[in-house]
């Protein structure tokens, strides 16, 4: 304990700080200064345990015994203490020095100041706990403050972006129970197009799970840049984290590889929750046996095989999913995971799915046990059959007038075979017709060394035929419907129905501007009715 | 592929002339159509009549030749009709909306019995 006291209080203010004030301190003019001295009394200090048990006002010159903080006292000329005493626990002192009227304390002095005792000690009881507690309150902001931190600092640990791989969705969520998390995910991309994938969770959570996770995670990355194997990645990150981390902290891991052109998949896992492959028929647990990661050095990691055929997935996830508790304090568990997928109550959106089925296990106000991470691959399911598209014809047409009947022509043999409705046939003719001379006229200014080219491709539902003129700049825009009773009279032209009439022949129509060309494409429903 | 000239040629038929319309009607019709449409008009029939039944095509200049001929025969106060569209000119001209200035008959004897009554 440390006190601060003056040599004399009896009929002096308390000293005021020159800055605080802006003024001279002011005492009577003959008495010497208020002079503060800092008074270290030990908790074994025998003055402390004298004091506790004191009844009154205690004159040091009356006391002897081995103690530092008397010795301080008598030296700085101290003559009365009076301890403060709340609740059995000494919580100050009031230390007088010599009376300036250079009598003795009368017994009316003692009897006054053991009255003040009495009340300024409870007082100065609540002033320190008020104090402790405004200490404990910016302790806890400053904490929380830097938590703040220490969570944006692992977000930045994280993929700031997920992978884009052509045929592949994949997708990914981290919800920390605490400001941080023990959990984590990450890909790495290798130049051969193939695809690290990483899941782990570190025993524990909040601020030590988070520091394992951020040495885990770079120990990982090296490993990935100097092995391709799994297994082998697995092996080299636990050697290297054994020694490093505390004794009581391991980290259960997931390392995957997958070959996106072949939807191979080879994985190892250090006691992670196995993840799932799934489609609308079947569901297969992936297995492979292995320590968690910082247990013991020289560990063998089982490497498996899986691919994933079109329209398959997989679901990695962390305990914090399986370990949740709903009110009744059931868990979620493996069994509910695997029906979830069993049924296919998921469809596209596997993360968004568990988050709600957690969500509904759970129950609203549930306050999260442990860090949940969910990480999905899934291969886009091959286009069915019937919207494959089949190249029908290409032609290219000079760029002179009357061609465009040779086009329409052209076009409508190869179509013949589609067994369109003649109705249909007669309006495909048309907009062929009208939409190569609008190509020829518009887009090529009937030049002839400017041919005019036509694809003719189809699904088993829709008919294209695209229409590539030389044209640039603005494409001729549908002006809508021609007035025909303006041309009538004479006020507009008699032409401008090309674009109108194709508008009206076709079941959709795009058109297609670049640099060099215009592109018309013109659809047409072939399961239409006349 | 060969491609059909246009022809057209004149017929009187009582107070209408009927013009028979052959081959395509695209933008090589143009003079033939118009010369054949201002030798109709040369006895100032109150009708005019377009037989469309050996027309094979019509593009959206062609389009613009028939309402060019509408402007002239409104402008003479002539009733222009026509017949032997294909169904699918029958289309067009509905689309076009031809036929809310036109009168559209199914053949030759229909269309003069009622340009006559």
């Amino acid at each position: 304990m440390i006190t601060r006291l003056w040599k004399s209080i009896t009929g002096f203010p308390k000293p005021r700080s020159k800055a605080a004030s802006g003024e001279k301190l002011e005492t009577t003019t003959e008495l010497p200064p208020v002079e503060m001295i800092d008074l270290d009394l030990a908790p074994n200090d025998p003055l402390s345990a004298y004091l506790l048990s004191a009844s009154g006002v205690v004159e040091v010159d009356r006391l002897n015994m081995d103690s530092p903080a008397l010795h301080q006292l008598k030296n700085n000329q101290i003559k009365l203490i009076v301890p403060l005493v709340s609740q059995g626990e000494l919580i100050g002192m009031l230390n007088l020095g010599p009376r300036r009227s250079e009598q003795d304390y009368s017994t009316d002095d003692r009897r006054l100041l053991n009255t003040l005792a009495t009340q300024a000690a409870p007082a100065l009881r609540v002033a320190q706990l008020v104090q402790q507690q405004q200490a404990a309150a910016r302790e806890r902001e400053r904490i929380e403050q830097e938590l703040r931190v220490a969570r944006v600092i692992q977000q930045t640990l994280l993929p700031k972006e997920l992978p884009q791989l052509d045929g592949w969705q994949i997708a990914a969520l981290w919800q920390p129970a605490r400001a941080v998390s023990g959990d984590f995910y990450d890909f790495t991309p290798f130049p051969d197009g193939h695809l690290g994938m990483v899941i782990a969770d570190v025993t524990d959570k909040g601020v030590p799970a988070a520091l394992v996770m951020a040495t885990t995670r770079s120990i990982l990355r090296s490993a990935a840049e100097r092995w391709r194997s799994p297994g082998q990645i697995l092996y080299q990150a636990n050697n290297l984290l054994v020694p490093d981390i505390p004794p009581n902290m391991y980290i259960t891991c997931l390392y995957a590889l997958l070959d996106p052109a072949t939807g191979k998949l080879r994985y190892a896992n250090a006691g992670h929750p196995p993840p799932y492959q799934s489609n609308s028929e079947q569901v297969v647990e992936l297995r492979a046996r292995g320590m968690p990661l910082g247990l013991m050095p020289d560990m063998e990691y089982e490497e498996k095989e899986t691919t994933l055929a079109p329209g398959d997935s997989v679901f990695f996830y962390s305990d914090g999913l399986i370990e949740a508790h709903n009110p009744d304090e059931d868990m979620f568990g493996f069994p509910l995971l695997r029906q979830i997928l069993t049924q296919n109550r998921c469809n596209n959106d596997l993360v968004q799915c568990f988050l709600g089925e957690l969500s509904d296990f759970t129950g609203s106000g549930w306050e999260q046990e442990d860090d949940v991470t969910f990480v999905t691959l899934q291969r886009n399911p091959e286009p069915p059959q019937d919207v494959q598209e089949r190249l029908l014809i290409e032609l290219s047409v000079p760029s002179a007038p009357g061609n465009e009947r040779q086009a329409m022509e052209q076009v409508a043999s190869v179509v013949a075979e589609l067994g369109m409705h003649p109705e249909r046939l007669e309006r495909l003719k048309t907009a062929v017709a009208e939409a190569t001379m609008n190509a020829m006229e518009h887009g090529n200014h009937y030049q002839e060394d400017k041919p005019v080219n036509i694809q003719v491709s189809t699904t088993s539902q829709r008919l294209c035929v695209s229409i590539t003129d030389h044209g640039s700049g603005q494409v001729l825009a549908p002006t809508g419907v021609p007035d025909l009773e303006a041309k009538l009279q004479g006020l507009q032209s008699p032409r401008g129905w090309g674009l109108y009439l194709i508008e009206n022949m076709v079941d959709d129509m795009e058109v297609i501007s670049t640099e060099s060309h215009h592109i018309l494409k013109l659809y047409f429903d072939l399961k239409g009715e006349a | 592929m060969t491609t059909k000239p246009f022809s057209a040629s004149v017929r009187r038929q009582g107070d209408a002339a009927l013009i028979d319309l052959h081959g395509e009607i695209n933008a090589f019709a143009e003079t033939a159509l118009n010369q054949t449409y201002l030798q109709a008009e040369e006895d100032s029939p109150a009708n005019i009549v377009l037989n469309f039944t050996d027309v094979s095509y019509i593009n959206s200049t062609g389009i613009a030749l028939i309402v060019g001929l509408m402007v002239l025969a409104r402008k003479n106060h002539r009733q222009l009709s026509v017949y032997g569209l294909s169904d699918h000119y029958v289309e067009i001209f509905q689309v076009t909306r031809l036929v809310d200035f036109l009168t559209l008959y199914p053949d030759e004897a229909s269309a003069v019995a009622l340009t006559q009554s």
